[in-house]
């Protein structure tokens, strides 16, 4: 197990703009870290770094207390899959798996030792003797986690291991990944794009966009607290409900369209004397108003049925907002349903710095949960 | 429910048979038709002069190359007896063992250093390939010029460091050797180019994993990037054993066949064969036997070589 610090990491290529600048992280031991972000982001880039196989710009990396920035990357004591798996075509899946130790000159005994548990946790005992290409999307996987797992390095990168997989297999191997890495206890870092993936698998996530940090922190915190525009709309599916607002009175008009009265909010307030405001609400905080009273009409323009739930989107004046229902609710495109907006389910964002003002308000959710 | 059943009077009379048959019968005229261009060219150039070739292979004939007394199979006893074409047998083989290895062995070499990502590689890539672009004769007239007796640059090179010189084209001893080295030079553009994008097809996460694992230079070398390149060699091989079979230009320009019939090459000697002597007959024998030459070695490299050789 082993820390991994990050020190004001910042990487650029042929002395151009930084794609990645200021990264200050710090990675606990036996942590299931991940970076998530759009492509493009530089979550790869920074995963690279910390592997070795990519130059460190400016700044400090420290695994184990140890700093490593010059360090190449099999004397940093980690391993790493790939998105494509990078198994070697010409080897049967024992050579592959055993590809690194060989190279280490581990001796034969403790070779076969380690790859009997590892084929043994994997589940690739039958397929030793198999080349690459005679295997399956799921098993070329497992035969790649294998590899990572033999080398009994403490710390494993993964960079977008399960993009390749079909979305059933994908999310088996999600818990097989997490379940592997709480047995071992590695400490992970997992590059994905797929924001489910990260809600679903980390203990904690950062969130990466143009380069910086957006936010980190553990994935509900991500989810009720975006810290600004672009964690709101990146974390969550479907996305956060956004619309510009303004203050008239005591109502809040969201894109010329909506109107929500605000009761008797104070104007001293932050949010009221933010010039140019966003507000944004979850899918599943656009009740439908069966118990409660309704706020709203709105005219449906496009149903999802999804068995346990439906999906019901409305025109915003120039947003989209989804509503998301449990249960089967029999509503049809063209339909004016009433809903229930509640002004404490809201959150409130400076359209100009994108900085979140305020989050939803948490007492009710708590309540909910102890109910 | 029995009027739904029938089937309809107008659908009755059509035979899909007869249909199928014919639109096959159009879709194998317009199959031919995109053909036509090719087998016509190759009938012309390749399939008509090789049965000629064999058909005058049993006989004897004028200067013309009008045949003139059927012999049956007598060319080929005359010339598996004649010590001039044994010679020349020989010599093809020992060219072929020269040239083959040391171009495969030189440009993998190139092409190993030229795949490093650095500076300015491109440059040398380009003086890598270049050979590629210059024609036989041509490499062929610098060469006689470094192959020079006394003003060849080469002989000035080893008097200045006090050996003898050597008749490099002239010594019976040296003059096979020299035509291959030349013969490796001119070959090695073309080998190289092809060796290097074996090379650059290879995914670069094979060696970061490598990289990773803690895996030497040469740990690398050997386990990724000859087996992964091992397609591509198979076919550089293949076509590089065909090409030295085949090799005549540069005997023709550098010693024509000589000292002593020491570079004879086969083609050579078919070319002689048939334009300075003009035993056509002899010649077409000779010919159909390096054929089935290059036949035969191609087929055992396939049946040997494939066997090691991963494709993706």
């Amino acid at each position: 197990m082993s820390k991994v610090e990050l020190w004001d990491i910042s990487k650029s290529y042929d002395k151009q703009a930084n794609v990645l600048n200021g990264i200050n992280l710090s990675i606990e031991k036996g942590e299931f870290f991940v970076l998530v972000g759009p492509s493009g982001s530089g979550k790869s880039t920074l995963l690279r770094m910390i592997a070795g196989l990519e130059e460190i710009t400016g700044g400090t990396l420290k695994i184990a207390d140890q700093v490593v920035n010059h360090l190449p990357p099999k004397d940093r004591n980690l391993s790493m899959v790939f998105q494509n798996y990078a198994l070697y075509p010409h080897l049967t899946v024992e050579q592959n798996i055993l590809f690194g130790l060989r190279a280490k000159k581990v001796n034969k005994q403790e070779q076969q030792e380690r790859l009997k548990k590892a084929t043994a946790m994997m589940g690739l005992a039958d397929l030793l003797k198999r080349k690459p290409r005679e295997l399956s999307g799921g098993q070329r996987q497992r035969v790649a986690l294998a590899r990572s797992v033999v080398s009994e390095a403490p710390l494993c990168l993964m960079d977008e291991p399960l993009s390749n997989l079909d979305a059933k297999l994908r999310a088996h191997m999600r818990i097989e990944v997490r379940r592997l890495q709480k047995k071992l206890g590695l400490t992970m870092i997992y590059v994905t794009h797929d924001q489910v993936e990260a809600m679903t698998m980390g203990d904690r996530i950062m969130v990466l966009n143009d380069g910086k940090i957006q936010q980190v922190g553990d994935p509900i915190t991500l989810y009720n607290e975006p810290a600004n525009l672009f964690v709101a709309s990146f974390i969550g599916s479907p996305k956060m409900n956004l619309g510009k607002a303004v203050f008239v009175n005591q109502m809040l008009k969201v894109e010329d369209f909506l109107e929500i009265d605000m009761g008797s909010i104070t104007p001293a307030t932050k949010i009221v004397q933010t010039a140019n405001l966003t507000i944004g609400i979850r899918a599943e905080h656009i009740l439908p108003a069966i118990d409660k009273e309704a706020t709203h009409e709105l005219e449906v323009i496009n149903v999802e049925q999804l068995g346990n739930e439906t999906l019901a989107t409305f025109e915003i004046g120039t947003e989209l907002w989804t509503a998301k229902w449990l249960g089967q609710w029999s509503i049809k495109v063209g339909e004016v349903v009433p809903v229930h907006i509640s002004k404490d389910k809201l959150c409130f964002f400076d359209t100009d710095s994108g900085r979140l003002l305020k989050a939803t308000s948490p007492t009710k959710e708590t309540e909910v949960i102890v109910v | 429910m029995k009027e739904a059943v029938m089937i309809p009077e107008q659908y009755k009379q059509i035979d899909f048979m007869k249909v199928k048959k014919k639109q096959k019968r159009v879709r194998f005229i317009k199959g031919m038709l995109f053909l036509l261009p090719s087998i016509l060219l190759f009938s012309v150039f390749l399939f008509y002069p090789m049965a000629r070739t064999l058909y005058l292979s049993f006989f004897l004939t004028d200067n013309s190359g009008a045949t003139t007394v059927f012999v049956g199979l007598d060319n080929f006893k005359n010339i598996f007896t004649s010590p001039i074409f044994l010679k020349s047998l020989q010599s093809t083989f020992l060219f072929v063992l020269y040239t083959v290895p040391g171009t495969i062995i030189i440009s993998l070499f190139l092409a190993v250093i030229a795949n490093e990502k650095l500076t300015g590689i491109g440059f040398f890539r380009m003086i890598f390939s270049s050979t590629m672009g210059i024609s036989v004769a041509a490499a062929s007239v610098f060469w006689m010029f470094l192959f020079h007796p006394t003003m060849g640059w080469l002989n000035q090179f080893l008097e200045a460091l006090g050996f003898e010189a050597i008749g490099w084209l002239t010594n019976p001893e040296w003059a096979l050797l020299s035509v291959s080295i030349s013969t490796i030079w001119m070959n090695l553009g073309f080998t190289f180019l092809i060796l290097l994008g074996g090379l650059q097809s290879i995914d670069s996460h094979l060696y970061e994993s490598a990289e990773i694992d803690g895996a030497s230079y040469f740990y690398k070398l050997r386990r990724i990037t000859v087996p992964m390149l091992s397609p591509t060699l198979f076919f550089v091989i293949t076509v590089s054993f065909i090409n030295a079979f085949q090799t005549f230009g540069q005997i023709d320009m550098l010693t024509r066949g000589g000292p002593q019939n020491e570079t004879n090459l086969l083609v050579y000697s078919i070319y002689q064969e048939a334009f300075k002597n003009y035993q056509y007959g002899t010649a077409s024998a000779q010919a159909v036997i390096l054929f089935f030459i290059i036949l035969l070695m191609t087929l055992l490299q396939f049946k040997l070589g494939e066997r090691k050789v991963h494709y993706q």
